[in-house]
């Protein structure tokens, strides 16, 4: 396998409802990535775009084709990943495959999503589609409904007493929207407090409003090259070390592990394995904060604090930029937003653009190692990617 | 291969209050929903069993945002109910308030019913659903 890098990254701000189509939203973020990377759209050799609610926001399947096409790159193949909220993190991992592969030396990989386009009733009724729809969605499960479930098993299994829990995940949003405020491209720039997480209306008990992501319309994109290549694109490479995918049934067929998601704990395991490294080597990382209790779990299923311990390692401030492991520094799906299709590849915008030392305020000082956690589904799929610096 | 126990099996008898699972011939494990594959050991080699639908809350929630087309039906509660047989099974919860319910309905005994969703231009037709009350 050759070794990858990326050479060029773009994202258009997260925001609410606008009017670009994600046709739109993908080419803005494109064209940087590849202006960015010093090629040409003529120099891509495949796109691999994820996009998962397409068909019902905007009535447009397949637009990864019009896409190539929209951005001057007619002709050459191009797929669409389907893996709901973690669409572009599974397109990225195998848009990186076909490059280590040796298959093509240049491709884009990205993704565009319009969610909240479609307003909160259809949005919240689609994105449920990644539940599974012959038994569960006709008990009305929603997102939200899922992470809410999830709260209570860990409050009981971790033997947290609620009301702490309530104030360990307020937290997670308080230092959400402390970062969104300095992230330009972020949806809501905004610092909030613990009482107005508490006294947000109730979306799915326990979860209020600001313990929730927004719907969001965004696109963001990644040129990759082969190593051979990018050498000569680029004085700072920063390298895939790692890569790390699972899947995983319905809620139900989770309960041995619940509310550990088994899919990350094996996608990370893969990621680690293959770059060498261990949680204690991460620097940094974007992880798929869509309600604050994702956060919780996702930092015990990735290895950086003991299962029911993350809660007091927020309280410690050792999830902030300086802390043991600095999370979400681009505010996080909770306050950068959530334009499914997009998260993954911006999530890889955020920490290439971290180990480039290129983030302001919200810097990790000197971060060489960063990863992301991409989540579809209630852990229907998982990918990990750990990224290093070249230089 | 044939399918043992199909959905559209599994949801006719749903709509009697029969809970029908799978029991693994190889290794005695029960799986529902069904599928074609044992969850336990992955074979095929199962048998329709009929589950007494009883069990205990493990955890819930109230969904009071919800989806189109499921407004009339909200605030609304969701359990996952670990059922005397082993299987966890996701369903509604009636005869508590959904505005008042907390962390100590988690461990109370249920029973299964069945409630029907109607289907909407999204899914692909009727699709009951567990509903659990309360063991009196």
């Amino acid at each position: 396998m050759r070794k990858v890098a990326v050479v060029g990254v773009g994202m258009t701000k997260f925001s609410g409802k606008q009017d670009k189509t994600a046709v739109e939203l993908f080419a803005e973020a494109a064209v940087d990535a590849i202006n960015e990377s010093g090629l040409k759209p003529a120099n891509i050799q495949a796109l691999f775009l994820g996009n998962a609610l397409g068909d019902f926001a905007e009535g447009q399947a397949q637009l990864q084709a019009f896409v190539a096409d929209y951005i001057g790159a007619p002709f050459i193949p191009a797929n669409r990943y389907e893996n709901a909220c973690a669409s572009s993190s599974a397109a990225f991992r195998d848009a990186f495959m076909w490059v280590a592969s040796g298959f093509y030396d240049i491709v884009l990989v990205g993704g565009a999503e319009t969610a909240a386009k479609m307003g909160t009733p259809l949005a919240t009724r689609t994105f449920a589609m990644a539940s599974d729809s012959r038994y569960e969605y006709p008990c009305g499960i929603t997102f939200p409904g899922v992470f809410a479930l999830l709260a209570h098993l860990y409050a009981r299994k971790y033997n947290v007493p609620l009301e702490k829990l309530k104030y360990q995940m307020a937290l997670v949003s308080v230092n959400s929207h402390y970062y969104g405020a300095r992230n330009p491209k972020a949806q809501f720039q905004k610092e909030i407090t613990v009482d107005d997480v508490l006294s947000s209306f109730m979306v799915c008990q326990p979860l209020q409003l600001y313990d929730c992501c927004p719907f969001s319309d965004g696109g963001s994109a990644v040129v990759l090259a082969c190593e051979e290549k990018a050498r000569k694109l680029t004085d700072k490479p920063v390298y895939v070390a790692g890569v790390g995918q699972a899947s995983a049934g319905n809620l139900m067929s989770q309960k041995d592990y619940l509310p550990r998601l088994r899919s990350r704990e094996l996608s990370a395991e893969q990621a680690y394995r293959m770059a060498g490294l261990t949680p204690k080597d991460i620097d940094v990382i974007e992880l798929h904060d869509c309600f604050s209790i994702a956060t919780l779990i996702a930092l015990e299923c990735l290895g950086f604090f003991e299962y029911g311990k993350s809660g007091e390692a927020v309280e410690k401030g050792e999830t902030k930029v300086g802390g043991k492991i600095a999370v979400n520094p681009s505010g996080g799906l909770k306050s950068k937003g959530h334009p499914i299709g997009a998260t993954g590849t911006a999530q890889v915008y955020e920490i290439v653009r971290q180990l480039r030392g290129e983030c302001g305020e919200r810097q990790v000082d000197g971060a060489k190692i960063g990863m992301t956690d991409t989540l579809g589904g209630d852990g229907g799929t998982l990918c990990n990617i750990i990224l290093k610096r070249g230089w | 291969m044939e399918l043992k126990l199909s959905f559209k099996d599994y949801n006719e008898a749903l709509k009697q209050n029969k809970l029908l699972g799978l029991r693994c011939k190889q290794c005695n494990a029960i799986t529902v929903p069904p599928k074609i594959a044992c969850g336990g050991c992955a074979s095929t080699d199962m048998d329709i069993v009929q589950l007494s639908g009883k069990g205990s809350i493990q955890t819930f929630t109230t969904v009071f945002v919800p989806p189109e087309g499921r407004e009339p039906e909200a605030p609304y509660i969701i359990v996952l109910v670990e059922l005397d047989e082993g299987p966890w099974l996701m369903g509604n919860l009636v005869g508590v308030d959904p505005n008042k319910v907390t962390m100590e309905i988690v461990g109370k005994r249920v029973m299964m019913g069945h409630a029907v969703f109607p289907g909407d231009k999204y899914s692909a037709g009727e699709e009951a659903r567990p509903v659990f009350s309360l063991e009196a």
